[in-house]
């Protein structure tokens, strides 16, 4: 695996929602290697770690990458301070990503609030054999919505308190579509209970699934051990990593502590 | 062109800088970015006699200029180490300081053992981890169990033994000269210092393990001082560590007395940092018409 760090420029910045900042940044060499579902490691100026950030589109052609992060703490404080020409330290890319299936005819995305930008470079694969059910907690919240309908994937929004789209869970239309139709694979990234009943879901209805976890990091790249989930392999517990074994997991295989 | 190579137990080392126990792995994702051979050396993960797998996540914290982590000693064990790990190292013309983490006395014993039948260059005994229940810091702060380890381990193998000593404790040059009078050949300082940050939503700690060892650049001047006071007290080589992220500050911690510096937290703010300060120095020392490093070592001049 390759991967590089450097200092690369800021070309654009959005904000995408309430607290929802999005970068658009020239790193040809990270851009030509990227796959979906892997991150880069952001090192926020005059702060000692750096954060993960998962990558929400990748353009080798025009050698940019494209992140969306939610403003947490004072790290990403600090991140969307940035502005265009400003250069980001970025380290990447990263991690494991998800595994792209050629001849899947029909398969779903779902998104949990932050969990939604992972999903982006998985509809520019796929789509429009892809479906896409996006949640959030309220209307201004939502990102990303003509991102997805311009891959021409199927859309679904779904929020918590039914400001817009469909009031209720990702979980509902995902069992709607499963019911009627034949998925070959299901692709999760958003908050652990989310992504645990999409697990079971699946594992029910015996669907391929991979879902991409988060975790607090140190090195990014699989040499601290700072970041350890649990896996169950062939019956055995093992000790996995985030940032080199994941961020994308089958989710069969993942230990839901 | 200065001369940067240092001599500790008489182990050559092409330049002072060491990436710290922990921080590192075992070199083989660090080296996508640099080859391992710019490196003085290498103080590989904490290793036990069994595989362990450390404790539950989150297992890091940022802190105001530093870090906190609670891994665990999560580790293959010696089996795995010596027979997956250790062969590659020792091909990559650097010098290995394997580190060793057992929970008792006779773990320690076995660990040495297997490593003295090795090509291992040094051994660093790690009398000082703040995040496992049992061993670790509750060897290395009281005097009596730092020797007594000390001296378990120095009869169990031949290899120049560095013994890594903790800052959780009164006075620290008690605990070198214990280490010392049992046949250590060098010390090691310091390991991360406890700490403890909470999450003001939830009320609960960040680190799952509630505390966790504090290390990065807010450490620096800490460790400066503790360096500076073990290598007045006792005759033996002392390597620093604690919040190096510069030529700097390495050069900082050799006039304190280290002979060599080991490197940690920095590394994850900047993957390159080793080779950075490895450079860095030699610019300084340039800079300063010094054309050997080691004139440097123990050369603050206190008031």
């Amino acid at each position: 695996m390759q991967y590089y760090q450097g200092r690369y420029p800021i070309l654009e910045k959005k904000l995408l929602a309430k607290n929802m900042v999005q970068y658009v940044i020239f790193c040809p060499e990270i851009a030509a290697v990227a796959q979906p579902g892997q991150f880069v490691h952001i090192l926020p100026t005059g702060h000692t770690l750096r954060r993960p950030i998962s990558l929400c589109e990748i353009q080798a052609e025009k050698g940019t990458i494209c992140i969306v992060f939610e403003l947490k703490g004072s790290g990403t404080e600090t991140l969307a301070n940035c502005n265009v020409g400003d250069c980001m330290d970025v380290l990447g890319p990263l991690g494991h990503g998800f595994t792209l299936l050629p001849d899947a005819k029909r398969v779903i995305l779902l998104g949990g609030g932050i969990g939604n930008p992972p999903m982006l470079p998985l509809a520019q694969y796929y789509q429009g054999r892809a479906a896409v059910i996006s949640g959030f907690r309220s209307a201004e919240f939502v990102i990303l919505q003509d991102a997805f309908q311009a891959t021409g994937a199927e859309t679904i929004l779904c929020t918590d308190n039914g400001t817009i789209g469909r009031h209720g869970l990702v979980t509902e239309p995902l069992q709607e579509l499963l019911n009627t139709q034949t998925i070959d694979a299901i692709y999760a990234c958003g908050p652990k209970p989310m992504l645990r009943a999409i697990a079971a879901i699946a594992n029910e209805k015996d669907v391929f699934c991979e879902v991409s976890l988060e975790e607090r990091m140190g090195c990014g790249i699989g040499a601290c051990l700072v970041c350890a989930c649990q896996l169950e392999r062939e019956g055995k517990s093992v000790s996995a990593h985030v940032c080199k074994d994941g961020p994308v997991f089958s989710a069969k295989e993942v230990v839901w502590a | 062109m200065t001369n940067l190579s240092v001599r500790i137990a008489g182990v050559p080392f092409k330049n002072p800088i060491i990436p710290a126990s922990g921080v590192f792995g075992y070199g083989h994702e660090y080296e996508v970015l640099f080859p391992l051979s710019k490196l003085g050396g290498i103080a590989t993960k904490g290793t036990t006699i069994t595989p362990r797998p450390g404790n539950p996540s989150p297992r890091i914290a940022e802190t105001p200029s530093g870090m906190l982590n609670s891994v665990g000693l999560q580790n293959p064990g010696i089996d795995a180490f010596i027979k997956r790990e250790l062969p590659y190292l020792l091909t990559k013309d650097t010098v290995i300081l394997a580190n060793i983490a057992g929970s008792t006395i006779e773990e320690c014993i076995a660990i040495a053992e297997r490593l003295d039948e090795t090509d291992v260059h040094m051994i660093e005994l790690n009398i000082s981890c703040p995040n496992v229940k049992k061993g670790g810091a509750a060897f290395g702060v009281h005097c009596d169990s730092a020797e007594r380890i000390t001296t378990a381990v120095r009869k169990a193998t031949k290899k120049p033994l560095v013994v890594k000593l903790s800052p959780n404790v009164t006075d620290i040059t008690e605990i070198a000269k214990a280490v010392e009078a049992a046949g250590a050949d060098a010390v090691s300082l310091i390991n991360t210092l406890l700490g403890m940050r909470i999450d003001i939503k939830t009320k609960r700690p960040i680190l799952r393990n509630n505390v966790g060892g504090m290390s990065g650049p807010a450490v620096f001047p800490i460790a400066v001082r503790m360096v500076w006071q073990v290598s007045n007290a006792v005759s033996i080589p002392v390597i620093g560590m604690g919040g190096v992220d510069s030529g700097a500050a390495a050069m900082e911690m050799m006039l304190a007395g280290a002979s060599a510096v080991q490197v940690g937290a920095a590394i994850f703010t900047d993957p390159y940092a080793p080779v950075r300060i490895i450079e860095e120095l030699q610019a300084l020392l340039e800079e300063q018409h010094i054309t050997d490093v080691k004139e440097i070592i123990g050369a603050v001049k206190p008031w």
